[in-house]
């Protein structure tokens, strides 16, 4: 086997010196009664060739491929990644390096998560955000809890309906051994969270929104924020769609106290769900509350300027049972491919591409519409909205297969009351062609 | 010493992204518009974010320079216990990024995602067959999410139980995600000491062991590298109060087709593919930490998890008994890619022989530093050995000096401090991909650095000296946190 | 780290088994941790100090004190409620390692002033240092 370097001469060597008289010998400490005895069902190895054949068999069984064009966001999201981003995240000094436990070896790593969460912070109107988070649903999670914490008496936390269903379904995994209650809030017939209920609640540590949220409406958060200050709860928002901030109100200048979500927007391809990153940020009196890594700025013996990670007393390797979350293992490469991606774009890029994907949206908005489709929602929404056909799409929605789009995703499955109406995702990679396509099937 | 591979070259030095651009650059290729500009409600519009604009060459030549100040395994020998830095296939990266995998939209229906389906169903049937378990779940992002879902499952069993556990047993060799993870979950953690040989003894489990305990969590081989010999003692008693094992599989490189997990007794193990299945650790992530339960366990495993259903590979969502979900899809599918492809590499035989040169390598490092560096476990040892500072004291020279050290070298130091039990741990998990050569390089520079610090103390004090920054103000990095780049002007 | 005969215990202070001293000062008593505590923790980054108005039993953890890689709980020595915290530890926590006994942390109205009683001399917390 190529990865193992033991020639029959080292190994002989080798046990020569512990001692040993076979490779067996060395697990003489493990009882008979716990040995492994099955024979395991695994192919024979295979070499690079014949793994890459047998890949590509697999590959070609499906049926929607890369030469699809999926209308379709609900939390992944097609959008360009440029070559120099692939090529540099490839980067085997990023690639194969552990968590930057020893800065001196780690400035790489270091300075690009720090400037990770610099652009992050900047992005979302935070003053904190750490190194990332799994995913944006065990970030909202996380964010529940850290409000929680937070809280310190308070027993309930509220959530949006109008979050990703899996959003919400991850977070009620992580409460429910708990005492805590979590809350939905419904969502108003233009698409919005209704927070009128919120009033009659008490003991409300932390109140969650997404915008824009699910169905691609954007929320009011300023006036959300308001409304949810008042009753004395934090105010978390999430979102799947980070490039959405590129033309949208920053959620810290809405009054937002934690802000967390997916950030496979940002360089990643969609990948079947993962790797994305949870990206997770807080206001600066909330600091010591956050869970995650963070990496701080210092300097070295010679004064010269470096990165170290920091305010490592919250987590589990120091602070054990009382630490702010379990985690260890983040997203670390992914959160450096964001901040690649962050950095080709630039604002000046940011705004151009974020505009670009709400006019794209718009576009198709207006030409469903203008052939008898109904916006289900009213509200006004970023490069997701949800539309109801005035006859069954699914027949339509086979056609539109057989020409290689995938057009929508079916609300009955998540939202049962949602049956028959389409939730779309546009983004830059959608062309004019293809959104003509859909609207002309809708006619006929 | 001859021949040492540290050495110094040409760093070159490169400010932060924001101090370097200017407005009206592009680092990348933004589409035409085919569609006309749509008004937007003035009051939703943000004021411009504030990034730097910068060309493609910026950020190429950018990431480039960072690249060069990091380590990876791909540098040199990484010998950080508990982690098993072992080499990451570039073959495993390629099948990651198949277009066809890379581009999978995760909410469409089945018959439209065989092949991801497929991979999940086979790499599910994989694990299981090699921990001797029966069923798993692909969802957890990582260790420590494993742990997490453990927990939620043990709860899960207990409440169905109808029985009310409050504390849970952890061994006080175990890492600080096993008591983080148990806490999450509403567990009190009782810690359970090791004995003189480093290990768990069942008597001492048994004493406290009772019904509102709802088990126990054991890291075997444990984090001294040593495998627990009354693990199936230990299940015994822990099950006859209605208890539930859980193994941290950390360490599962050690054992590979030589331990069963099933047989240890073990109800819930997390795999931590990052490690024992080489998919590359990113500088911190992403991992992957599928979870292994028993037949009796299936039901509360996370859900959607993928079923062969007459040819068709599905996903099941729905199960009542699940604890539901933990990530809001797959968990992280492009690292289970990677140990799809590395299993079919190499097979069963390959990995039994990764396993056993992974002791046989820990074990030859163990017995030539045993004479030069404290060992407060004397016995043969599995995947890693753990030394101590104590030898050095004498000259004021403490772990954290010798880890710098070995940076001059051109070697990752090892996990140092941990485990807790042993002050000043070193902890050595050299890997089977490490050549023999390299090994005795690595040993032979260990010795020179106890030298050193027998005669030249303040060499080894100062270190590193060759690296890119000296040793860095962690005290000021806490003390007046400087989190995102705006507290500190540039220095000229 | 200090060696024993360097500690500085001194005389007029009640101390605790968790190395926190005591000053009764009129009414009310200062809180603090001793010169070994602080030995120990090394490099103080950060001490977390409950509200005024809280109020503790004897034994109740009030606070931490971190270090850059280790955190160490505080334990009220008598009962009472807090009147007062020593607000110049929020930017200097590093006073307590130049003098813990003159950077206090909290100030406390005790509610049972015989407990000040029960607190170890500084012979005898001297004693149980040397073990």
């Amino acid at each position: 086997m190529r990865y193992l370097p033991h020639t029959q001469e080292d190994i002989t060597a080798m046990l020569q010196v512990t001692g040993n008289k076979s490779l067996e010998d060395l697990f003489s400490g493990i009882p008979e009664s716990c040995r492994m005895t099955n024979d395991w069902q695994l192919p024979e190895p295979k070499t690079e060739w014949e793994l890459n054949d047998h890949m590509q068999a697999i590959a070609q069984t499906m049926k929607v491929d890369q030469n699809f064009k999926v209308l379709i966001g609900a939390g992944s999201y097609h959008h360009h990644i440029p070559e120099t981003v692939k090529a540099l995240m490839s980067r085997s000094e990023f690639l194969t390096a552990y968590t930057p436990y020893q800065p001196e070896m780690a400035q790489g790593t270091l300075q690009g998560i720090f400037e990770y969460q610099t652009l992050t912070a900047r992005l979302l109107g935070m003053d904190v955000v750490n190194a990332s988070m799994y995913d944006g649903a065990s970030a909202l999670a996380e964010a529940l809890l850290m409000g929680l914490r937070i809280g310190k008496k308070k027993t309930k936390v509220a959530v949006s309906a109008a979050i990703h269903p899996h959003y919400r379904a991850t977070a009620a995994a992580y409460l429910c051994p708990t005492e805590f209650e979590l809350i939905e809030l419904p969502y108003l017939e233009d698409g919005r969270t209704d927070l009128s209920g919120l009033s009659d609640l008490e003991d409300v540590a932390a109140v969650a929104l997404q915008s824009p949220n699910f169905f691609g409406v954007i929320e009011d958060l300023t006036g959300a924020g308001q409304v949810i200050h008042d009753q004395q709860a934090l105010f978390i928002t999430c979102f799947s769609e980070p490039l959405a901030y590129g033309l949208l109100k920053k959620p810290g200048d809405c009054g937002a106290d934690i802000v967390c979500g997916e950030g496979q927007s940002f360089g990643l391809s969609r990948s079947f769900g993962g790797p994305g990153l949870g990206m997770f940020g807080c206001k600066q009196p909330f600091t010591r509350n956050l869970p995650g890594r963070l990496v701080g700025e210092t300097t070295d013996l010679d004064g010269k300027r470096g990165y170290v990670l920091t305010l490592a007393t919250r987590e589990q390797h120091i602070r054990r049972e009382k630490a702010t979350s379990n985690i260890c293992s983040n997203q670390g490469i992914c959160a450096m491919t964001a901040g690649m991606y962050m950095a080709s774009l630039g604002g000046t890029g940011l705004r151009e591409l974020s505009r670009l994907n709400y006019d794209k949206t718009q576009y198709l908005k207006n030409a469903l519409v203008a052939r008898g489709a109904r916006l289900f929602f009213e509200a006004p929404t970023f490069n997701e909205f949800v539309v109801e056909f005035p006859q069954d799409f699914q027949p339509a929605h086979q056609r539109l297969l057989e020409q290689n789009i995938v057009a929508g995703l079916e609300l009955g499955g998540l939202y049962p009351k949602l049956k028959g109406r389409y939730l779309f995702g546009i983004t830059e990679t959608t062309s004019r062609q293809d959104m003509d396509k859909v609207a002309d099937e809708v006619q006929s | 010493m001859k021949n040492r591979v540290g050495t110094s070259g040409l760093i070159l030095d490169e400010p932060l992204l924001w101090e370097k651009g200017k407005k009206g650059r592009k680092g990348m290729s933004i589409p035409h518009s085919d569609v006309p500009s749509s008004p937007l409600d003035e009051e939703l519009i943000g004021a411009p974010v504030d990034f730097p604009d910068l060309s493609e060459v910026d950020v190429v030549r950018h990431y480039t320079r960072l690249s060069q100040w990091n380590f990876g395994v791909d540098s040199g020998m990484y010998p950080l216990g508990s982690c098993t830095m072992k080499y990451n296939p570039k073959i495993n990266e390629k099948q990651a990024a198949t277009p066809q995998f890379a581009a999978a939209h995760p909410m469409l229906d089945d018959q439209y995602s065989q092949g991801v389906l497929q991979i999940m169903y086979e790499l599910q049937n994989h694990l299981a067959d090699i921990t001797g378990l029966d069923a798993v779940s692909l969802q957890p992002a990582a260790g420590a999410h494993g742990e997490l879902t453990g927990m939620l499952i043990f709860n899960a069993y207990h409440q169905g139980h109808h029985s009310k556990r409050t504390k849970i047993l952890i061994p006080d060799t175990a890492h600080g995600t096993n008591p983080a993870s148990a806490a999450l979950c509403g567990y009190r953690s009782i810690p359970v000491k090791s004995n003189e040989n480093g290990m768990l003894d069942a008597s001492d489990v048994s004493e406290l062991m009772d019904e509102e305990t709802a088990g126990i969590m054991i890291t075997n081989p444990n984090t001294l590298g040593l495998f627990e010999g009354q693990v199936r003692q230990i299940a015994e008693i822990v099950h006859a109060k209605g208890g539930l094992v859980y193994g941290d599989g950390a360490n599962m490189n050690a054992v590979l087709g030589v331990a069963d997990m099933k047989k240890c007794g073990v109800d819930v193990l997390h795999l931590n593919l990052h490690k024992t299945f080489s998919t590359p650790h990113g500088g911190g992530g992403p991992g992957a930490g599928p979870v292994c339960v028993t037949k009796e366990l299936e039901p509360f495993l996370p859900v959607p998890r993928a079923y062969k259903d007459g040819d068709l590979y599905r996903l099941e969502l729905d199960r009542k008994e699940s604890i539901g979900r933990v990530h809001g899809f797959h968990g992280n599918f492009g690292v289970l890619v990677r140990a799809y492809s590395y299993i079919l590499s190499m097979g069963a035989e390959g990995l039994l022989r990764a396993s056993q040169l992974a002791v046989l390598n820990a074990n030859y490092i163990r017995e030539q530093l045993k004479d030069v560096f404290h060992l407060p476990y004397p016995q043969p040892c599995m995947h890693e050995c753990v030394f101590s500072d104590q030898l050095q004291k004498d000259y004021k020279v403490t772990t954290l000096d010798m880890a710098k050290r070995l940076i001059d070298y051109g070697f990752h130091p090892p996990t140092i401090y941990f485990p807790l039990i042993v002050h000043g741990a070193i902890m050595i998990e050299p890997t089977e991909t490490e050549c023999k050569e390299d090994i005795d390089q690595f040993i032979a520079t260990m010795k020179e650095i106890a030298r050193e610090a027998r005669e030249e103390p303040d060499k080894v004090r100062n270190a590193p000296q060759l690296s890119k920054v000296r040793r860095l103000d962690e005290v000021h990095a806490a003390r007046c946190p400087c989190l995102i780049g705006t507290c500190t002007p540039p220095e000229q | 780290m200090k060696e024993l005969n360097e500690l500085n215990i001194p005389e007029d202070l009640g101390y605790t088994e968790d190395h926190e001293w005591a000053q009764q000062t009129g009414e009310t008593i200062k809180i603090g941790v001793s010169d070994y505590a602080q030995d120990q923790l090394g490099d103080i980054v950060f001490a977390e100090l409950p509200a005024v108005g809280d109020t503790f039993n004897k034994g109740d953890e009030f606070g931490t004190l971190e270090s850059v890689k280790a955190v160490s709980e505080l334990y009220i020595p008598m009962s009472g409620e807090i009147v007062a915290i020593n607000e110049e530890l929020d930017d200097a926590p590093e006073l307590v390692n130049e003098d813990p006994y003159k950077n206090w942390m909290i100030e406390i109205k005790p509610s049972a002033t015989e407990e000040y009683d029960q607190l170890l001399s500084a012979s005898a917390y001297m004693d149980l240092l040397k073990g």
